[in-house]
């Protein structure tokens, strides 16, 4: 058993622990960062991608859309390697309420938000997707950004200063003293081991997980879950990120990203936020709701679908805690009795960095540290490690040192065996273990045409030669891969994606027989 | 332009599959005027290894070293199986009719008549199956012996690593060496192709400088295992050859696609078949199957828009499942892409799949297909059959699952020959 001392554990290392990691380390705060799975695991890897111009928000959350607005802008020059600034436009078929419609300019400037009305004929010739049936057309400052790099970026940052990252480490337990966390248990979620954290404070940003971490800290969290489910198309649809413009609902978001678009979401209230999955009737019901707007979506082929669980606090944790804004929460915990840890919850991908300032001045005030927030005019610097989730970018790479030697080990999304080595190597300074699925999230391996069929076993020998994996865990990673892969592939195999899952199957199970490996076990 | 096929045929097979081909060779066989049609890609995605039956039920997983007891027992609990039609002496007449024009193509099996082999495959992972290509054979005995064994690998070769191969047998098969090596000449940078591997091995002076590649890292191994690349249309007399020249008994290892071996059962049907009597149209596609006042079927052929009309008194769907193009789904239900044929499937999209890709079970999609009679013969919505001289064979077939009980192969030879045969009696 080891024992780690710290000023703060943060816990979760999604975007939001890994933006208070970062914003700590800035002001010279030493940090810990913990996280049960791998980066990313929850809603920070399975959202939409998309930065708010907060113009979605004017009608029904002010706050939220000035707070959008202001971080929209920010993100823009301080994170530009993670954005591409695509441009937004809110559009209205026939039959959407038109009160709606004609409300939205003025309400827009009210929060400050630039908007501009297009012509119909303009729309169309800039978005030739846009149905025919559109009535209405406004063009705003949203964007698209990637969360994956987003979270490795300010990880990495973080680390630079000294940070510590501890991935596939849960947290078990809490002892405490008077009201005071004196130390952390966590255990290694591969060796079992248990680790000790002293640290003087305790941050919890567990997203979705919240409530649960807070109740084995003694303290309480009312949460409500819900589930939003989205689709990946095969190929990029629309040039813009294209909003309908009616009262928030399902399916009314279409967001590019690299050489696909990304179409969501529903929300459906869940029980619990583990294994979530989306569903078949979820999928028709958005592809049905959008091709009012887009009428390709009705035809066009998709290659995945996932789902996300948003934290909704509910009334409870309001009166126990400090609402800073309907968008986010930050919790003291005074009310449970903890006097050092913090619990942060709600808010959007959009508002990360101003949710890990706040999160970051409540800690930095109570371990009486002066240092302001940097990360407002501090640009998060581009790490070349943190690179290889953009689309396109590994294949421009390769095709840059024509060296041909370098083998494609994934031919969807052209990620080359010297890529692989990369993301490998970043993986370990992570200080975590690389598998299949590691290397999936921080780079675009398993995410084309294929989803993993056939580069999964490539990359697979490939680590196995490198060292990096046990000879006998070779094919339970790869069971554990195409399980992962899998969930997002069910409820989107029609057409050609059927077809694609049929060939995969014949080789996995036809060939191999892998579901046959019965000492093979799917922990 | 359109052009009409002079001839009316006796029997057009549609889908140039293992079943399509083994149905064209069968009914050539027995003197009927027979044309294939088929995009021809399909079969390039073979392994080679030709299954029987393996596994039943498949919710326990079980494995059957015996393909027949295996069938006795999958109709016992299946009767709707495609197997439940057919007599054991017909799969096994089957089976031998095809492996003896396979022989006389140049691409000769073995197998033990009752019992499935163990194959060791590019994963690692361990087949069961029922005949295999003679140049796999040997890693048959080898593996079953645990003898001491060279795996060779080719620098640039993708999707095949001895290094994974060996990890994976590690414990059931301790004395497997893995090695990689240059191909000679000018493969030494890159990504190399199987396929120009096989066809520079066809040349004698690329064998003996390969096989001078190999010999140095024997150091006592008793057999050598290699990627499947020895040759494309002389496979035997190449591995034979490199036997001799390495001086220990040699097999390729099987694996995924595009594959060497399916490019060789590819060529040996395009190439032997016509002068057995086959017409083969191996680049068009049926757009569209109709019947004209004679009740002939006519067929509309072409590669992107039609471009010949070909007239026949029979027809054999084999065109597959899904990768195949005999079937297709939308995001509603599952539909027969030729004739509009029903099909028997799950009722909704939600039960196509399990939760679980591995799921012991299998898709309930993978039961999906068109329902038949004792002749083979399609049927329609009333259970008639849908056409008096339509039939079907291979992976169409509802009722199975060739993926989970490893029974594609046998599924299409025999009902191909079931299907034929029937042709004849009706």
């Amino acid at each position: 058993m080891s024992l780690l001392k710290t000023q703060v554990l943060v816990i979760g290392a999604g975007i939001t622990g890994a933006g208070i990691a970062r914003d700590l380390a800035l002001r010279g705060v030493q940090c810990i960062l913990v996280e049960k799975a791998d980066i990313n695991s929850g809603a920070s890897g399975a959202n939409h991608g998309l930065l708010h111009s907060g113009a979605r928000y004017v009608r029904n959350d002010p706050l939220a859309a000035t707070e959008c607005r202001e971080e929209c802008v920010l993100l823009k020059k301080l994170a530009s390697q993670c954005i591409e600034d695509t441009g937004g436009l809110f559009v209205a078929v026939a039959g959407d309420d038109e009160n709606h419609i004609a409300d939205f300019p003025d309400l827009c400037s009210r929060s400050g938000i630039a908007v501009e009305p297009l012509d119909i004929k303009k729309a169309l010739e800039i978005e030739p997707v846009l149905s025919e049936k559109l009535i209405a057309a406004y063009s705003v400052g949203d964007a698209s950004i990637d969360p994956f790099r987003l979270t490795l970026e300010n990880i990495a940052h973080a680390l630079e200063f000294g940070g510590r990252l501890l991935l596939h480490t849960s947290v078990v337990g809490f002892k405490k003293t008077n009201g005071r966390i004196q130390v952390v248990i966590l255990q290694d979620q591969k060796t079992g081991k248990e680790v000790l954290v002293e640290a003087d404070q305790v941050v919890n940003a567990t997203g979705a997980w919240a409530g649960e971490i807070a109740a084995l800290a003694g303290g309480h969290i009312d949460l409500l879950y819900s589930k939003g489910s989205l689709l990946i198309t095969h190929h990029r649809i629309a040039q813009r990120v294209i909003n309908r413009l009616r009262p928030s609902s399902d399916a009314d978001i279409l967001v590019p990203s690299g050489t696909v678009s990304i179409l969501g979401t529903t929300s459906v209230q869940i029980d619990t936020p583990d294994n979530v999955r989306p569903t078949v009737a979820e999928i028709d019901y958005i592809i049905e709701t959008a091709s009012a707007m887009v009428p390709a979506l009705q035809t066009t082929r998709y290659i995945r679908a996932y789902a996300g669980v948003r934290p909704l606090a509910g009334s409870k944790s309001l009166d126990n805690g400090r609402a800073l804004s309907r968008g986010f929460f930050l919790i003291d915990h005074l009310g449970d009795k903890l006097e050092n840890f913090v619990s942060i919850v709600g808010g959007k991908l959009t508002t990360y960095r101003l949710m890990a300032e706040r999160t970051s001045d409540l800690i930095c005030s109570r371990l009486a540290i002066t240092a302001p927030c940097m990360t407002r005019t501090q640009p998060l610097p581009a790490r070349s490690a943190c690179k290889w989730t953009q689309p396109g970018l590994a294949a421009r790479i390769w095709m840059q040192r024509q060296n041909s030697t370098d083998a494609m080990l994934c031919e969807c999304e052209m990620v080359s065996k010297s890529t692989v080595d990369a993301v490998i190597e970043s993986i370990h300074n992570q200080k975590a273990t690389p598998d299949l699925r590691a290397v999936g999230r921080r780079s675009r391996v398993g995410k084309g045409t294929c989803q993993g069929a056939f580069c999964s076993i490539r990359i697979l020998a490939h680590m196995l030669e490198l060292g990096e994996l046990d000879s006998d865990q070779g094919l339970r990673d790869l069971k554990r891969f195409l399980s992962s892969r899998w969930k997002g592939m069910r409820p989107i195999l029609w057409d050609a994606a059927l077809v694609q899952e049929q060939l995969q199957e014949a080789v996995h199970c036809g060939l191999f027989g892998l579901e046959l490996q019965k000492d093979i076990s799917d922990r | 332009m359109t052009e009409l096929e002079p001839v009316t045929y006796d029997v057009c097979t549609i889908g140039a599959g293992m079943s399509g081909m083994a149905a064209a060779l069968f009914a050539a066989n027995r003197g009927l005027r027979v044309a294939l049609i088929g995009w021809g890609g399909e079969i390039i995605f073979t392994s080679g290894l030709l299954d029987l039956m393996a596994v039943h039920p498949v919710r326990e997983m079980k494995t059957w070293r015996d393909p027949w007891a295996c069938i006795g027992a999958l109709v016992r609990d299946n009767p709707l199986h495609p197997f439940a039609r057919l007599k054991r002496a017909d799969i096994l007449a089957g089976f031998e009719e095809l492996l003896d024009f396979l022989e006389k193509a140049g691409v000769p099996y073995r197998r033990r008549l009752q019992r499935n082999s163990e194959v060791p495959t590019t994963l690692g992972a361990v087949k069961l199956t029922y005949c295999v290509p003679q140049t796999m054979w040997h890693g048959v005995a080898a593996m079953a012996g645990k003898k001491p064994c060279l795996l060779v690998d080719i620098q640039g070769l993708k999707g095949f690593s001895v290094f994974q191969i060996a990890a994976a047998l590690e414990t059931r098969w301790p004395q497997l060496r893995p090695v990689r090596i240059s191909f000679p000449g000018r493969f030494h940078c890159g990504e190399v192709y199987p396929e120009r591997l096989a066809r520079a091995l066809e040349l004698e002076s690329t064998r003996k400088d390969f096989a001078r590649a190999v010999r140095p890292h024997l150091n006592g191994a008793q057999f050598v295992g290699l990627p499947p690349i020895l040759g494309i249309s002389r496979s035997l007399k190449i591995a034979t050859d490199m036997e001799n020249l390495i001086g220990v008994p040699i097999f390729e290892i099987p694996g995924t696609v595009p594959s060497v071996p399916g490019l060789r059962l590819k060529e040996a049907f395009e190439q032997f078949l016509p002068p057995r009597g086959v017409r083969v149209f191996s680049q068009l596609q049926v757009m569209k199957l109709s019947r004209d006042d004679n009740r002939r079927f006519v067929l509309e052929t072409g590669r992107f828009s039609a471009e010949r009309f070909i007239r026949s008194k029979a027809v054999i769907l084999a065109t597959g499942r899904f990768i195949g193009g005999g079937l297709r789904a939308d995001r509603k239900q599952i539909r027969e892409t030729l004739l509009g044929l029903p099909v028997y499937q799950p009722n909704s999209r939600n039960r196509w799949h399990r939760e679980d890709f591995f799921d012991p079970l299998g898709h309930p999609i993978n039961q999906a297909g068109l329902e038949i009679d004792d002749f083979f013969r399609p049927l329609d919505n009333n259970g008639a059959p849908a056409f008096q001289a339509l039939f079907a064979a291979g992976s169409i077939l509802a009722h199975q699952d060739w993926m989970r009980m490893k029974c594609g192969s046998g599924l299409a030879i025999a009902t191909a020959y079931a299907a034929v045969n029937s042709l004849l009696k009706l």
